[in-house]
């Protein structure tokens, strides 16, 4: 047993948290998120550039990771840094492409920028029933339907959508200039977009992809697990420092128990989260990884909520105004609980599982 | 025991309902049903139909031109009021300086100020907290020095509530700062026209301006600004706090949005059956109605009790406390409801069929972030609990 990362992991973790403690200070992400296009491109081609896309995938679709934990690292340090760059896309995109023969080398390179668009309004965790259809047309196909909430969908060259193909899932490429594509800030930074597709072109990238769509699904999971795990940590750690610094009654509030076995519970929380996220990034490519991504999903959210609430809370004031940073690791952890899956409905899958 | 309301309250209560029936502009309940931030004009209109009817100062006895209600009836009042969509009545004149003046202001400034609160020719806000100054209190900073007939004012307050749309400012300062804490602070009022103030807006966690600080930079206001006397502020401040003690459990806002949750998740489908049906999410709605019905008993117990030993005791920080987390979950199921449509940052897609979210629901999570404020401010839930495990356990 070893809980250490290995050698190049931690090489990997330590360059992206130096380029992104560099680049993205909190201020410049908080403008960045927000501004159309939510995101910074220039800072998007030197993440790319220092290999964090790669790292998604595996050498034998050239890249040079795409475990579990080669997952984790990246997306843990993004998370320090609640970096509004759309590398969840680029994760999902390729986790499905790597079930076909298809050439990713723009995908990993960060040229060509990807999204990943599966749930619908009525149908935002469970694909069984989404309403998106394909209609075979000449020797193509062409699409009609819509997918909402597409994280990242506002800055993506190609669009990759879930869409049912006489009756099965199945995946298909869509040019975003080709769609109907309207994209917007998140209340939590970053953007997302609503894709309309009324017999819009689209070229068969899987079909009967019920398979690949979950891999891509558990693998975007324990990103955003791992997303929260960095904004978490980062969050208490600020937290900690303010019940230090921030003196009433003469005296730091830290010294009052009242709060002090709160912050406690908050750390407690945090190491379970740290916890299921590594258990499951262990499971990612073994047959239970559909169980051990719910049951991480499912403690990320409830953990993320205790910490988000109780940090806000604890530090009075100060972390409701939006010039103080917490308050955006806050909207980003309890945001990241309407990704791919909530609290109630992965709980659900556990108890299915 | 009788928990049924007398036949008098009940009649009230028809009163009252039929009052916001025909009298509530449909423009105004629509906003508030959108829970964006109001208009000083929705505000101000609001008021005033209120103040036409005589129900504007809810708190004020009948001889300041208050209804002169018992505790029952403003809480029948402001569950109705709930019901019918009517904004809150902003509290700072009405509710605060009002009751203060009346019981420690000079003839001169009740018979200046109440009219002007009542019609609301001044807009009041409160200038309490300061960046050091918050939980402690006592501990405020901004100081005020008597030069002649006049006061001079240095000093920053700050989380000022809508000080953007306000004339003037009530505030707690420093008159003496040689003796213990709470016995050298004085209320004064000020005129935020006056030269050496400046307001600028925070923005909140949601994005919303609703908050402001205001710098004083030898500010010189008359001496006569000063109400009750000098150094007595802090007994003023707690006087206060006593008398905003029946109301702040916010049952009736509680109540209107758990029909508003039920009503939504019915609604919002979730692969060809609604919501509802998830037992998930049933039973995180179940867990809080039962909360709830407690609470409107407890709140209703402890009206009753106000009602006759005449004031409200420390043990009404239980209303604050579960009030505010009964609000705060109801808020958390507001947003989760919506799942990845609840995203959107506020106003960023409206357009109606672009729209995730139902109708009056675009900004769920934006209410659920700003709502976090209210187990923060007045008086912190932590400080609630001081205050239960002293006055009442006496630990
Ligand atoms: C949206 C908003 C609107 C407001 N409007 C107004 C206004 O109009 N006018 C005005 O004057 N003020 C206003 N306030 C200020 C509000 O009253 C203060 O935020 C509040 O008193 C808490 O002070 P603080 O924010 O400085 O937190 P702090 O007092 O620094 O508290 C930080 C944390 O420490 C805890 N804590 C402090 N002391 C103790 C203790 N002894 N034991 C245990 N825990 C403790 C607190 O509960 C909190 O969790 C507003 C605040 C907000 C957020």
């Amino acid at each position: 047993m070893d809980f250490d990362l290995t050698e190049d992991r931690q090489m990997l973790s330590d360059s992206l948290n130096r380029f992104l403690a560099d680049k993205y200070p909190v201020d410049h992400r908080i403008k960045v998120a927000y501004q159309e296009p939510f995101h910074d491109p220039a800072l998007w081609d030197q993440l790319a550039e220092l290999g964090a896309i790669f790292a998604l995938a595996p050498e034998d679709k050239g890249g040079f990771g795409g475990t579990g934990f080669d997952i984790s690292v990246v997306f843990e340090s993004l998370g320090r840094v609640i970096c509004p760059e759309p590398v969840l896309g680029a994760l999902m995109a390729t986790r499905i492409l790597s079930h076909t023969d298809a050439n990713q080398e723009a995908l990993l390179s960060g040229s060509m920028r990807a999204a990943v668009g599966l749930g619908e309004i009525e149908a935002p965790y469970d694909l069984s029933s989404i309403a998106t259809e394909a209609t075979k047309s000449g020797d193509g196909y062409t699409l009609t339907g819509r997918k909402s909430a597409v994280y990242g969908g506002q800055a993506a060259h190609h669009l990759l959508i879930a869409a049912k193909l006489d009756g099965k899932l199945a995946v298909f490429r869509v040019d975003a200039a080709d769609a109907d594509v309207t994209g917007y800030a998140m209340i939590d930074g970053g953007g997302a977009a609503e894709v309309i597709m009324e017999n819009t072109p689209a070229v068969l990238v899987l079909e009967d992809a019920a398979d690949a769509v979950q891999d891509a699904v558990n693998a975007g999971i324990l990103a955003l697990c791992s997303e929260a795990v960095g904004a978490m940590e980062v969050l208490h750690a600020m937290t900690v420092d303010y019940l230090k610094q921030r003196k009433q009654f003469g005296r730091p509030i830290g010294t009052f128990q009242a709060l002090q076995h709160r912050a406690v519970d908050m750390l407690t929380e945090i190491e379970q989260s740290r916890s299921i996220v590594i258990k499951a990034a262990s499971e990612l490519d073994g047959p239970d990884a559909t169980k051990y991504c719910a049951m991480a999903k499912n403690l990320i959210g409830r953990a993320g909520r205790l910490v988000a609430e109780e940090a806000i809370q604890m530090h009075g004031g100060i972390a409701m105004t939006w010039e103080y940073p917490g308050s955006h690791y806050a909207k980003r952890i309890i945001m990241i609980d309407a990704q791919l899956g909530d609290t109630d409905y992965h709980l659900s899958r556990v108890m299915a599982a | 025991m009788d928990l049924t309301f007398t036949k008098e309250e009940q009649a009230f209560r028809e009163e009252v309902r039929t009052f916001f029936k025909e009298n509530l502009p449909e423009d105004i309940s629509s906003a508030v049903k959108a829970g964006s931030e109001l208009t000083k004009d929705i505000m101000e209109r609001y008021h005033a139909i209120l103040a036409k009817k005589g129900w504007l100062a809810v708190t004020w006895p009948k001889e300041y031109g208050g209804p002169g209600w018992t505790p029952v009836e403003r809480h029948i009042f402001d569950e109705e009021s709930c019901k019918f969509y009517a904004p809150r009545i902003v509290p700072f004149g009405l509710a605060m300086l009002g009751p203060v003046l009346q019981k420690f202001g000079s003839q001169e400034q009740k018979d200046y100020y109440l009219p002007r609160i009542m019609s609301g020719e001044d807009w009041w806000c409160q200038g309490y907290s300061e960046p050091g100054a918050g939980s402690d209190l006592a501990s405020l900073k901004t100081r005020a020095v008597r030069d002649g007939d006049e006061w001079v004012i240095n000093g920053q307050k700050t989380w000022t509530t809508l000080g953007q749309h306000a004339d003037k400012i009530f505030c707690l300062c420093r008159t003496d700062p040689d003796v213990k804490q709470q016995e050298g602070i004085s209320f004064i009022l000020v005129d935020l026209d006056t030269p050496g103030i400046e307001m600028r807006p925070i923005k909140l966690i949601e994005g919303g301006h609703e908050v402001n600080e205001v710098f004083f930079t030898d500010v010189r206001v008359p001496y006569k600004n000063l109400v009750g006397k000098e150094n007595q502020g802090w007994t003023i401040a707690k006087y206060l706090l006593t008398h905003e003690r029946t109301g702040i459990a916010g049952v009736g806002f509680s109540m209107l949005a758990l029909e508003e949750v039920k009503a939504l998740a019915r609604k919002v489908m979730r692969n060809g059956k609604p919501l509802l049906e998830d037992p998930l999410f049933a039973a995180r709605i179940a867990q809080v109605e039962v909360d709830l019905e407690a609470m409107k008993i407890t709140n209703l117990r402890m009206l009753f009790k106000a009602q006759k030993q005449g004031a409200p005791g420390p043990e009404t920080s239980i209303l604050k406390i579960k009030g505010t987390v009964i609000n705060q979950e109801l808020k958390d199921l507001a947003r989760r409801a919506l799942g990845p449509s609840a995203a959107p940052f506020p106003g960023a897609i409206t357009e109606g069929n672009l729209a995730l979210a139902p109708e009056n629901h675009a900004n769920n999570a934006a209410r659920y972030f700003n709502n976090r404020k209210t187990s923060i401010f007045g008086g912190s839930n932590e400080i609630q609990r001081n205050i239960l495990s002293k006055a009442v356990l006496e630990l």
